[in-house]
């Protein structure tokens, strides 16, 4: 009813806010520092947002059914461990094989636990918050006991060129990988059938039953894929510290959480893009990145980002508002 | 003559909208003042401008010929303007008399605790006062509807009011406890209160109202004298043509049976439910609402689990135990409730319209979008959905456009058996008779239809044969097919167990 008078200049510059304010944040970045323009801290910023990203991809698709998902942080956790200790269990075999079967293994793991809360999630209606916290607290848990509490080393030295190495000497592996999984994760929500679903899930859970969506099915399938992704971030974090810590992933639910949602994605549910997530992770990283350069101090730092992150969802509210 | 509330020259515009124009009319003390209007009209509107929800941007309200500038909500219950709304405002967890003094809870001076001794006495006095007797103490959420309406109404007066607007006070009610509605309403103007009564059934204003003042498209048409109205002029001045045929005929050819339910129970809701549908006919299901009839279309489309009984489509038997496998069998479900059980409202009406088979567009693996939107346009162009594009938020349609919308969804597949659920309900008159015709063309067609209705002129006018429900159970099929089966009689079966 009331969006026929916006002038087409006015309604592109609100849909496409989030990547201006991207471009306009790394030409600040760039003309204030010039640490930050070189091309080592550019692809440095990038790397460092991707295993982040790569888990936010498949977040995206939980958010978008109204959903969340806590335990992602320790799923990288469990994950890299489960990973380490396959690897360190076949000395003998070729190192490509060790790492191959490590790989999947923590990749396995992360679908299965992940699988496991959204069957839970589906089949008993319980808030998803409540599940995947429960499955945050337990896969951190068993991070610790499967490795007695002690980082697993003693890794194929192959491994690091996973985690750390760069593709035809530039880009670096899990960029390569973040890639990827944006463009696999973005085709399936907006082109496939199961994307379709998805999002008429977390728009009307009831009216997208009975049109005859499997509900049910689509859920667990998003927390699989989730937990899948979880696990892939793990297994290449492991690769890139050459050793499998129960320690690490602390927060990073929330970081994740956190680009989600800066990229536009609403937690109401039905409404969110990955190219948005991506963007949001990037924001994110370009922030903290040039922040550090300009020696703010890292409270600050998580001020400004918490003040990021409320004005993405005030500007999303008050638009949401507009639209009406 | 004494002058309760003036409305002179109100405007309100919304973005894009002009939801009131240059409205005027006058509402005597202790008169029941039917407002009526198809949607969009401008009723509600008017009603939140009064409520003090809604500023007007022009023209002003006087109370006894006071001229007044309502702030807000709080402001126009103080002056004593009470509304109660169609949606209850209701805490299911909280007693009686602590809704009845929701928010203005007298106190334990210079405490936080709650003088519960006042209001039980308070909330007494005022359902004595209107001959309810509901107790204060009970919690709202074990009453019936009709019990928590009271409640709103006897909230909106728990503050001295001098106006009361109700709007749509009757679409949840059985006609016993409509009768009772009745009773306290014409008590209250006895009084001296004014009613405002918004409604869309024209019988009701007939039975109760004294003056009826018409809107449409924003605009004051008429306020007059019930007993100078007729039920086709007052149609005349809402839809501002004449309507010769509300419900247009159809001659078909009955088929074989294609639908046969056999001792269908689903839980305490649906007992022992049995009909059978013939290829192009329409079978209407009535009863009160509560019978049960939501809940059987919700069984045989396998939503709610049947606990016994047989379901067959063609030659597919069920019961079907998903949505899905009754799809497969040709079986079409529209429910009742589109915004809440239909719609994507926020999706765009290409989504939409697709999402009962999104698999049709897909090419080389992936969905094409712009395949999507040729067969979403084609399809809004033959359930004639008025809208400038696919892409629009089906939440902007009106709830006839929204309803079309819902059938082209579902007449885009191979369908054997249509199941609407409230067809009509909140739709405008003109698009009602658009869906009637189309109900007409798909009997043509050779599908077996099942009408779930409350308006009982429309289930006369439209169906075959009318089967009443009532406490889950089958009471009665009438025979339809002269159009000629009376209200009474409907009536008759669906309170049968009740009596």
């Amino acid at each position: 009813m009331t969006r026929q008078h916006v002038h087409p200049v006015v309604r592109f510059l609100v849909a496409a806010r989030m990547p201006i304010i991207l471009v306009v944040l790394v030409m600040a970045a760039s003309l204030s520092s010039e640490n930050f323009r070189t091309q080592a801290n550019l692809i440095n910023v990038v790397r460092q947002v991707s295993f982040e990203a790569i888990i936010a991809f498949g977040m995206t698709l939980v958010i978008v059914t109204g959903g969340i998902d806590l335990s992602v942080g320790s799923m990288v956790a469990l994950t890299g461990v489960v990973a380490a200790l396959v690897m360190r269990a076949m000395p003998d075999a070729s190192p490509v094989l060790a790492i191959g079967v490590g790989f999947a293994c923590g990749i396995a793991v992360g679908a299965g636990v992940g699988a496991t809360s959204g069957m839970v999630i589906a089949t008993f209606a319980i808030p998803p918050f409540i599940v995947t916290l429960a499955g945050m607290l337990m896969a951190r848990g068993f991070a610790f006991i499967i490795c007695g509490g002690i980082a697993v080393h003693e890794l194929p030295e192959q491994v690091l060129s996973v985690g750390a190495g760069f593709v035809g000497g530039v880009i670096p592996v899990p960029v390569l990988v973040m890639l990827l999984v944006y463009a696999a994760v973005a085709t399936v929500l907006s082109r496939t059938v199961f994307g379709r679903s998805v999002v008429a899930i977390g728009s009307n859970e009831e009216a997208a039953a009975l049109a005859g969506i499997r509900v049910g099915r689509t859920k667990a399938m998003v927390y699989l894929l989730t937990g899948g992704l979880a696990g892939l971030a793990g297994v290449m974090h492991t690769g890139k510290l050459m050793s499998g810590d129960p320690n690490v992933g602390e927060m990073w639910e929330l970081n994740v959480i956190a680009a989600v949602v800066v990229g536009g994605t609403s937690l109401f549910g039905g409404r969110g893009t990955v190219t948005g997530t991506l963007v949001g992770a990037l924001i994110i990283g370009v922030l903290n990145n040039s922040l550090n350069l300009m020696g703010v101090q890292q409270f600050w730092q998580n001020v400004v980002l918490g003040a990021v992150i409320l004005l993405a969802s005030l500007a999303d509210a008050g638009l949401r508002r507009l639209e009406r | 003559m004494p002058c309760r509330l003036r409305f002179a020259n109100i405007s309100k515009a919304f973005p894009g909208v002009l939801a009131l124009d240059d409205v005027s009319f006058d509402v005597a003390p202790g008169s029941i003042h039917a407002v009526v209007g198809e949607n969009g009209a401008g009723k509600s509107t008017l009603m939140k401008v009064l409520a003090g929800a809604h500023r007007p941007d022009g023209g002003t309200i006087a109370l006894d010929d006071e001229t007044v500038e309502i702030a807000d909500t709080g402001h126009a219950r103080r002056l004593g303007i009470a509304t109660v709304y169609q949606e209850l405002h209701l805490v299911g967890d909280l007693t009686v008399a602590e809704n009845v003094f929701l928010g203005r809870w007298p106190r334990l001076r210079g405490s936080g605790l709650i003088r519960f001794d006042r209001i039980t006495e308070e909330t007494e006095r005022l359902f004595a006062s209107l001959g309810v007797s509901i107790e204060p103490r009970a919690m709202v959420r074990n009453l019936s509807i009709a019990q928590q309406q009271m409640v709103e109404i006897a909230k909106a007066l728990a503050v001295d009011a001098r106006v009361v607007t109700l709007d749509e006070p009757s679409a949840v009610l059985t006609p016993h406890e409509l009768d009772r509605l009745f009773d306290v309403v014409r008590t209250l103007a006895k009084r001296g209160v004014s009613i405002l009564y918004i409604s869309h059934r024209l019988e009701e204003i007939f039975a109760l109202a004294d003056t009826v003042t018409v809107l449409r498209d924003g605009r004051h048409i008429a306020t007059r004298d019930v007993s100078d109205v007729t039920r086709a002029g007052l149609i005349h001045d809402m839809v501002g043509r004449p309507v010769d045929q509300e419900f247009p005929p159809r001659s078909v050819a009955m088929g074989d049976v294609r639908v046969q339910v056999m001792g269908l129970c689903a839980g305490e809701k649906v007992r022992d439910v049995s009909f059978e549908i013939r290829g192009g006919e329409v079978l209407a299901l009535t009863g009160l609402v509560g019978s049960g009839r939501s809940t059987v279309a919700k069984a045989v489309f396998g939503y709610r689990r049947a606990t016994s009984g047989t379901v067959q489509v063609d030659n597919l038997s069920g019961p079907f135990r998903s949505p899905r496998e009754a799809m497969r069998a040709g079986v079409a479900l529209l429910p009742e409730d589109r915004k809440r059980e239909g719609l994507l409202l926020e999706r765009p009406i290409r989504e939409n319209i697709t999402l009962a088979d999104p698999g049709v567009s897909v090419r080389g693996g992936l969905l094409s979008l712009s395949g999507e939107r040729r067969l979403a346009t084609e399809l809004m162009a033959t359930h004639n959905v008025k809208a400038d594009s696919s892409e629009r938020a089906a939440r902007t349609l009106s709830g006839g456009n929204q309803q079309k919308v819902l059938l082209g969804r579902w007449l885009q597949r191979e369908c054997a058996l249509l199941i609407l659920d409230e067809p009509t309900r909140g739709v405008d008159i003109g698009a009602k008779v658009e869906i009637y015709e189309k109900l007409n063309v798909l009997a043509g067609m050779g599908l077996a239809i099942l009408m779930i209705s409350s308006e009982l002129p429309e289930v006369i006018g439209m169906a075959d044969r009318i089967a009443v429900m009532c406490d889950g159970r089958l009471t009665g099929i009438l025979d339809n097919s002269t159009r000629s089966v009376s209200q009474e009689a409907i009536m008759n079966l669906a309170v049968a167990h009740q009596s």
